[in-house]
């Protein structure tokens, strides 16, 4: 039985809210049961903001993620919070593209991924949030490859069609890492 | 037999409760004549409000909504939006309309909101027994001021007439009185031209009128017309504070 | 039909649409704006009217006056502005007028915090505003729950010419969730006439008034009495409630809106050591489903009652009435933005079972 139960946090503006929304899509469109809880109010106006994502193939119990079973660290502040609270034995994604310490934690699983740095490469840094979306789906196998680049294609659409290849080659170059 | 005159259709049977003296039953007698002579009865909702004049639902021949202290004009707005080739009024006093209610008014005036609003002000609370308006003159006795309002405590009477028509949305502002037949023919046709706005859906209209309260003032019905006439109108000059239809003709 | 994934406010917004609703009046307010948003956008392309006010004094007197012209109408807000709309909630109340209100709670009392609460239980199910009056209350648990309960809450605000209220805590409102729309939308157009509405003589029919003056001591008690007779119909005929692993169970949560779904996690975990827990939801929360409450309760296996609230206690209130001392009632809760765990529940659980 699968229950994955996500923190996602980092600056606002990292595009932490849409990784969540893409990640919760996605998952209903497998057929899963999804919830998707923002963190909201003063902090949301350009502050830290994170969101809550529990992906799972029965009932959802409770769209409040306390002890996540992944954590995407967008930021260092958010890593600083959360790393104690992640189950042992889970995963950590780390954007060691700006947080320059390794994890303290030893019983989780750590996965570094220079997200800026290959944005930069593919020439748009908003494309950032998809490369470590692209980590997770390869290091957990929650949400297929495809399914995230149909929903990509559904997502951008007339002017904006050619976003999906460069989204498409981030999800690609994030997996790598892996 | 001929007859000369006759009670407006635009007003039921029922007796109207009001003091002797009062004003209030002529300016139920004007918007009942307008409302008759302009054939809008039957497509007319009015709004009354909380005050002397609460019971007005049961005295206008038309369908009624009485609204909370100061509410009518966001229940007014309620009814117009719903049923926008409809006539909606608002028959409010000083109280309700210039304290309570200042919000409402002011905010529905900032809409443009295309009903009218009849604003009877006699300077103090009549329904409760005499306590202070906010339009209660200086040195004028309530029995909230018993000693007269003093301005260092109080401040100065609020004039909503000349608030009101600063704002764009309002197309009609006119401050009338009925103290003399002559005044009455006056204030009669400034509440004609008001609906008449409303209806040609120019924005927010409002006659304020200036009323006697002899019971609350502690004076005859008579005594009450030259008070008015000496006192209320100096500090509340009558005339015409916005007219968009001057405006466009310019 | 494809489930999709909504966000609790829009999906709020857009039930009410479907389900006739033509006419909103509100003010925003953390964490229900994404309600009149979503309507300033939507609300045009159907035809119907959308309003800021300057206030929710206004809204709900605006409501007041849509209502009484006939209109379907709904106004939301969250909990400081629900207080603000409680002179009206009393007028549409003794006016008889259908309303629906929505209430996306957040932690009080004062300013209070933005966080999701359930603070408001007293005021939504005791009256909120002056006099003798009750409201209807759904608290739906969930987003899919929340669009199913649209449709009934303005039937019912027709059927007893009442304000119907769908409290839930903001959590609900700012989430996502999938929903699959399984009622079709409603027409307005073919709603039963309302005769009682204001909406001019049209020189046929005797002027009608709207009002909620009854001066004479003798025609306000009639009037009052009257009104109790309606309350005390639905209180006969409109409890709802679900039951979840009651029957036989050792123990009893029971828990409304998100703090349900805590309970149903806190008995999986409770099996897993041996004891049997089960949960019982009320879906109105007026009426307060007392007697099947009751019935659950009194069963011989049930040792002990514990409520789960986003509060300090108020729901426990009402279940204490319901058990009639019958069983032990506690309680367990996390009140100003905090939501309690499954482990905290467990733990209250295991406590009033004496473990």
């Amino acid at each position: 039985m699968a229950y994955n139960e996500i923190l996602i946090a980092g600056f606002g503006g990292q595009g932490v809210m849409s990784m969540g929304t893409t990640m919760a899509e996605a998952a209903l469109s497998e057929g899963l049961n999804v919830s998707w809880l923002p963190s909201y109010g003063p902090e949301m106006r350009g502050g830290t903001a994170n969101c809550s994502v529990v992906i799972a193939d029965s009932e959802i119990i409770s769209p409040i993620v306390l002890q996540p079973s992944e954590l995407i660290a967008m930021n260092l502040p958010s890593l600083d919070k959360f790393e104690p609270a992640v189950k042992s034995g889970g995963y950590i994604f780390v954007n060691n593209s700006i947080i320059k310490r390794k994890l303290a934690r030893t019983d989780v699983k750590a996965i570094y991924v220079p997200t800026l740095d290959i944005a930069a490469e593919l020439g748009n840094m908003r494309v950032a949030n998809m490369v470590m979306l692209g980590s997770y789906i390869e290091a957990t196998g929650v949400l297929k490859f495809d399914t995230v680049v149909n929903m990509l294609r559904n997502v951008f659409t007339g002017k904006k069609a050619h976003l999906v290849e460069i989204n498409r080659q981030a999800l690609q170059r994030g997996a790598a890492c892996v | 037999m001929a007859i000369v005159y006759q009670k407006s259709k635009g007003l039921t049977d029922v007796e109207l409760h009001y003091c002797p003296g009062c004003t209030h039953g002529i300016v139920h007698k004007l918007v009942a004549e307008t409302l008759e002579e302009l054939d809008v009865l039957g497509n007319t909702i009015g709004v009354a409000p909380v005050g002397c004049s609460v019971f007005a639902y049961k005295y206008f021949n038309c369908d009624m909504h009485e609204a909370a202290h100061g509410r009518a004009p966001a229940v007014a707005t309620g009814i117009k939006r719903v049923l926008p080739e409809h006539i909606v009024f608002t028959y409010q006093g000083d109280g309700d309309l210039a304290a309570i209610g200042t919000a409402e008014i002011v905010h529905a005036a900032m809409r443009g909101e295309k009903f009218t609003t009849i604003f009877i002000n006699n300077a103090i609370y009549g329904m409760t027994g005499g306590q202070m308006a906010p339009t209660t003159l200086v040195g004028q006795r309530a029995t909230t001021a018993p000693l007269g309002r003093d301005r260092e405590h109080y401040g100065s009477p609020i004039r909503m007439s000349e608030m009101l028509a600063t704002i764009d949305g309002a197309a009609y502002i006119e401050r009338v009185t009925v103290t003399t037949p002559a005044n009455i023919i006056k204030a009669k046709r400034a509440i004609k031209k008001a609906f008449q706005l409303q209806i040609a859906g120019k924005g927010f209209t409002m006659i304020e009128v200036l009323s006697t309260c002899p019971t609350n003032w502690g004076l005859t019905p008579v005594e009450a017309l030259e008070w008015l006439n000496n006192n209320m109108v100096p500090a509340f000059p009558l005339g015409v504070f916005r007219d968009i239809t001057a405006e466009e003709a310019k | 039909m494809a489930k999709e994934l909504w966000k609790g406010n829009e999906a709020i917004a857009e039930a009410a649409i479907r389900a006739g609703c033509r006419c909103y009046f509100g003010y925003p307010i953390t964490p229900q704006s994404e309600i009149p948003e979503y309507m300033s956008l939507h609300m045009p392309k159907v035809g119907g009217i959308f309003l800021q006010s300057e206030s929710e004094v206004a809204a709900i007197n605006m409501v007041y006056g849509a209502s009484g012209a006939g209109a379907r109408v709904m106004t939301s807000s969250s909990s400081p502005g629900i207080s603000l709309k409680q002179e009206g909630i009393s007028y549409i109340c003794s006016a008889e007028l259908p309303a629906v209100i929505v209430n996306v709670m957040r932690g009080g009392p004062g300013l209070g915090t933005i966080q999701p609460s359930q603070g408001d239980y007293f005021q939504a199910t005791r009256g909120g505003g002056h006099g003798d009056y009750r409201v209807i209350v759904f608290a739906p648990a969930n987003i899919q729950e929340v669009v199913d309960l649209m449709q009934d809450s303005f039937e019912l605000a027709d059927k007893y010419r009442m304000p119907v209220m769908m409290i839930m805590d903001g959590m609900i409102g700012q989430m996502m969730e999938p929903v699959e729309w399984k009622k079709p939308p409603v027409n307005p157009e073919d709603l039963p006439a309302k005769p009682w509405a204001t909406t001019g003589t049209k020189g046929i029919h005797e002027p009608k008034a709207i009002h909620s003056l009854f001066i004479d001591p003798n025609e306000s008690n009639d009037h009052n009495m009257r009104l109790d007779a309606k309350y005390q119909r639905i209180m006969a005929d409109e409890q709802r409630y679900e039951t979840s692993e009651t029957e036989d169970a050792e123990l009893i949560f029971v828990a409304f809106g998100t703090p349900a779904r805590l309970a149903r996690a806190a008995a999986r975990l409770l099996e897993e050591e041996g004891i049997k827990a089960g949960v019982f939801r009320p879906i109105t929360i007026w009426p307060y489903p007392y007697d099947a409450l009751y019935q659950a309760a009194a069963q011989d296996s049930v040792k002990a009652v514990v409520t789960v609230e986003m509060n300090t206690g108020q729901m426990i209130d009402d279940v204490r009435i319901a058990v009639r001392g019958c069983k032990p009632v506690s309680f367990v809760g996390q009140a100003g933005g905090r939501v309690p765990t499954p482990q905290e529940v467990v733990a209250a659980a295991k406590s009033a079972l004496g473990r």
